[in-house]
């Protein structure tokens, strides 16, 4: 069951480790602005090819605009 | 959206997947630095300043006056144990005695969510000609004060070298 953090610096201090953060908005937001490091594969496209892209042995997490 | 994604990921066999629930505008409201080649949408999170006079509930008048006066502020926030904004003071209120803070307080003051989008705020406060707007979480905790000249000073001069959404 995917874990929830609800603050920012609970964020933080999880990227100071090894996360890897991946947005899954559309590419042209995305694009316009992100958070830094994150990577990007829309919902739309979360094809297992696509998440071939990601290290499925390091924690990761997934952000999108906000929590509507 | 987020959600169905994490879920997604687990599924595809992620051993350790994370749902980041406030989401991107949450970063952008406090502040840090983002990437990108678009245009930065300004929230009013990040122009808040968390140093805003308070005063308990079962404060008086006199304390609450030196508080303002100390701060330099026309007002002070009325604000319970944790944080959550109860009323607000204003100095023309006060008087010259020394009254229950309770008895000269405004319930309810305007906030808005640190997610704001600044531009319209800007906006609003022009027309409602309101020189600050108290910032506060959607538990209704007291997070800063938005001030208009400040928020107008970011919108026309992005501190970050981007265009302002």
């Amino acid at each position: 069951m995917p874990a929830e953090l609800h603050d920012v610096d609970a964020l933080r201090s999880l990227l100071g480790s090894e996360a890897q953060l991946l947005e899954v908005l559309p590419e042209q937001e995305y694009e316009e602005e992100h958070l830094p490091g994150a990577v990007n594969i829309s919902l739309k496209k979360l094809t297992p090819a696509a998440l071939d892209t990601l290290d499925r042995t390091r924690p990761v997490v997934v952000y999108c605009w906000d929590d509507a | 959206m987020s959600p169905r994604a994490a879920w997604r990921l687990e599924a595809e066999g992620f051993r350790e997947v994370y749902d980041f629930v406030p989401g991107k505008v949450a970063w952008l409201a406090a502040g840090l630095p983002t990437e990108g080649t678009g245009p930065h949408y300004a929230v009013a999170g990040e122009v808040a300043s968390p140093e805003v006079p308070t005063c308990s509930f079962d404060s008086r008048t006199a304390a609450a006056r030196e508080r303002m006066e100390r701060a330099g502020s026309s007002y002070c926030v009325v604000v319970n144990d944790a944080g959550i904004i109860l009323g607000r003071v204003r100095a023309r209120d006060l008087g010259t005695g020394d009254a229950p803070v309770r008895d000269v307080m405004q319930p309810g003051p305007a906030t808005v969510r640190p997610t704001a989008e600044l531009k319209p705020l800007v906006a609003r406060m022009h027309k409602a000609n309101v020189t600050t707007i108290l910032v506060a979480s959607e538990k209704g905790r007291l997070l800063g004060v938005v001030d208009r000249s400040r928020a107008e000073a970011l919108l026309r001069d992005p501190p970050i070298g981007r265009p302002l959404l």
